[in-house]
């Protein structure tokens, strides 16, 4: 932590740690407290004053089915952004470790995605989907499908996690690719050597090898899909068709800023807090140690 | 590799070109529509190959009328507005970070240990989480509508402060005693002595952050209700809303790619960096 040799005692460190510290306490403290502090009032419905009413908020959330279906649609939404992305990216990155020259060639030309932004992710999904114009419904049109996300929630919800799980696969697949690389190669060979095949070595000694790397990017893929991907669903359904792809992070912003629930909203917010507080902690707990195999 | 198996290395590389394809074929559409005309953009199916419109899609788009029923700020305005908003973050979440580091790993001075983890809370309160509670804080301070508003929020940054202070431990501490018998302050030894050590931190860092930075959507969405601060990533939700009245989506591909290309230029042009950056911050 700490040097074993430093500067004396001196107010210089208290200036130099004051505009992180600064920035930290008007930005982030002082609204979180204010968040958890607006989760315990209600406001009339004129705006005019508030009732301090402790847990009623977070009561009514719990009774509140809308709720509910939102937190389980994040769970269901989540695992499968994670599980699409990941398997693409673990997929990609156990063919490219195989190829001696133009691995890095492959590389450049599978991260890219994770420089578009999110919202500009789902645009460009929403316009090949586009029920009347779009070149996907086009074709899915001869096998008989019908495509239309403004109508259909279970369109509506593949074609947000598949904009979703695309712009993450860029990240899962270099992490993959760089755990695969520092795998000693001896061992690879001594699998070799006993007759195991490509596939064989890839389900015996690789992937159980890589299992922290998994675990790591799970955690990565759930905060991403719990938080990043706002500007996707913005962009491609709002939250649209009725709510069925209204996910937490949504929720928080359209109760909030559209329908001015703000004691519910604020309460959400606790909520989703705890939830980031719970992964933080799984990340610097478990990730560094490794996984049992 | 480890054997010769001319059919596994053609099956490699047939799945990598169909991985490279499939990433590749929402950017490759993109790229289509911009090159089209507006009425060749309306008939299905949409062309699958570029046409000869390019140039007169960017330049309605940078110069012209940009989208027609929209009154938005100029194409060129909103990449001004986003280029300024990216380096702000990033040069600010670089400066307070590498200032915090320092102090946090070369000085001895109470409540150290409270700050640290006062910095370390950030990580734990994404903007999504406290929204509407930072947009009064910032509308009370009067930073509506200001670049100041759009990059001082979010430029406080624990995963930068770990990195550096990481970097700084691994400096051997000889450095700091010669430095010292030869004379240098704090500051002297900071700039001249740590700075330059962390430098491939730094651009490395540099090239994540400028990523963060210009696909900002949410807080700019909320903070800005002047049209002359949109940024470019923001402009694209504006015309797909549009687009439901008059589908020019000649005009809206060419912004989005106008709106993807500095980023993707930073990613390809600085690889090395841009991968030691991402597995650097997050491990």
């Amino acid at each position: 932590m700490l040097k074993r040799v430093h500067f004396p005692s001196s107010p210089l460190p208290y200036l130099l740690v004051a505009p992180q510290l600064a920035i930290t306490l008007v930005f982030f403290i002082w609204p979180a407290s204010q968040a958890m502090y607006q989760s315990f009032l209600i406001e009339d419905a004129f705006g005019l004053g508030s009732e301090f009413v402790w847990f009623e908020n977070f009561e009514a959330l719990w009774a509140d089915q809308h709720y509910l279906d939102a937190f389980l649609r994040t769970a269901v939404f989540s695992l499968l952004v994670a599980a699409l992305s990941m398997g693409v990216a673990l997929l990609l990155a156990g063919f490219a470790q195989r190829v001696v020259r133009g691995a890095m060639f492959y590389r450049t030309l599978l991260i890219w995605p994770y420089a578009v932004a999110p919202v500009l992710a789902g645009a460009l999904w929403v316009f090949m989907f586009n029920p009347t114009l779009g070149i996907f419904p086009y074709f899915l049109d001869f096998f008989g499908i019908d495509w239309n996300h403004y109508l259909n929630g279970n369109q509506a919800m593949a074609l947000v996690i598949l904009a979703a799980a695309w712009k993450q696969v860029a990240y899962n697949f270099l992490f993959y690719l760089a755990a695969m690389q520092s795998i000693p190669n001896s061992v690879i060979e001594a699998a070799a050597i006993d007759g195991a095949g490509p596939g064989r070595r890839f389900f015996s000694i690789i992937l159980p090898l890589i299992s922290p790397t998994t675990f790591f990017l799970l955690v990565i893929n759930m905060v991403y899909a719990f938080f990043e991907t706002f500007g996707i669903i913005h962009a491609v359904t709002q939250g649209g068709p009725g709510s069925s792809t209204t996910i937490l992070v949504y929720k928080v912003f359209n109760d909030g800023f559209v329908g001015l629930d703000l004691g519910g909203s604020a309460a959400q917010s606790v909520v989703l807090m705890v939830l980031v507080i719970a992964m933080t902690i799984v990340q610097f707990r478990y990730v560094e140690r490794k996984v049992e195999y | 590799m480890v054997e010769n198996r001319p059919l596994t290395a053609i099956l490699t590389h047939f799945m990598l070109v169909l991985g490279v394809i499939a990433i590749a074929l929402p950017i490759w559409i993109t790229f289509v529509a911009a090159t089209h005309d507006a009425a060749r953009m309306t008939q299905v199916p949409l062309p699958l190959w570029p046409g000869t419109h390019l140039w007169d899609n960017l330049k309605q788009t940078l110069f012209g009328s940009g989208l027609s029923g929209t009154e938005g700020a100029p194409v060129w305005l909103m990449l001004f507005n986003s280029l300024a908003m990216a380096m702000m973050i990033s040069l600010g979440k670089i400066a307070i970070s590498l200032l915090s580091a320092f102090a946090i790993v070369y000085f001895r001075f109470p409540f150290r240990m409270t700050c640290f983890w006062m910095i370390f809370i950030t990580l734990m309160l994404p903007v999504e989480v406290r929204i509407l509670p930072t947009f009064e804080v910032v509308a009370n301070l009067g930073m509506l509508n200001s670049y100041w508003g759009l990059s001082i929020p979010l430029i406080a940054s624990a995963t930068a402060t770990f990195m550096f202070r990481q970097v700084f431990l691994t400096v051997p501490d000889e450095m700091l005693e010669s430095a010292r018998i030869d004379g240098a302050g704090p500051m002297r030894f900071f700039f001249d002595i740590l700075l330059p050590l962390s430098r491939t931190n730094i651009a490395a860092l540099f090239v994540i952050l400028f990523i963060f930075g210009w696909n900002q959507y949410l807080w700019p969405l909320l903070i800005t209700t002047d049209t002359s601060m949109t940024t470019i990533v923001m402009s694209i939700k504006q015309m797909l809303e549009a687009a439901e009245q008059s589908p020019q989506w000649n005009i809206i591909m060419t912004t989005a790619l106008l709106a993807m290309i500095p980023p993707i230029f930073v990613v390809i042009s600085m690889q090395k960096l841009f991968v030691q950056g991402l597995t650097e911050t997050d491990k």
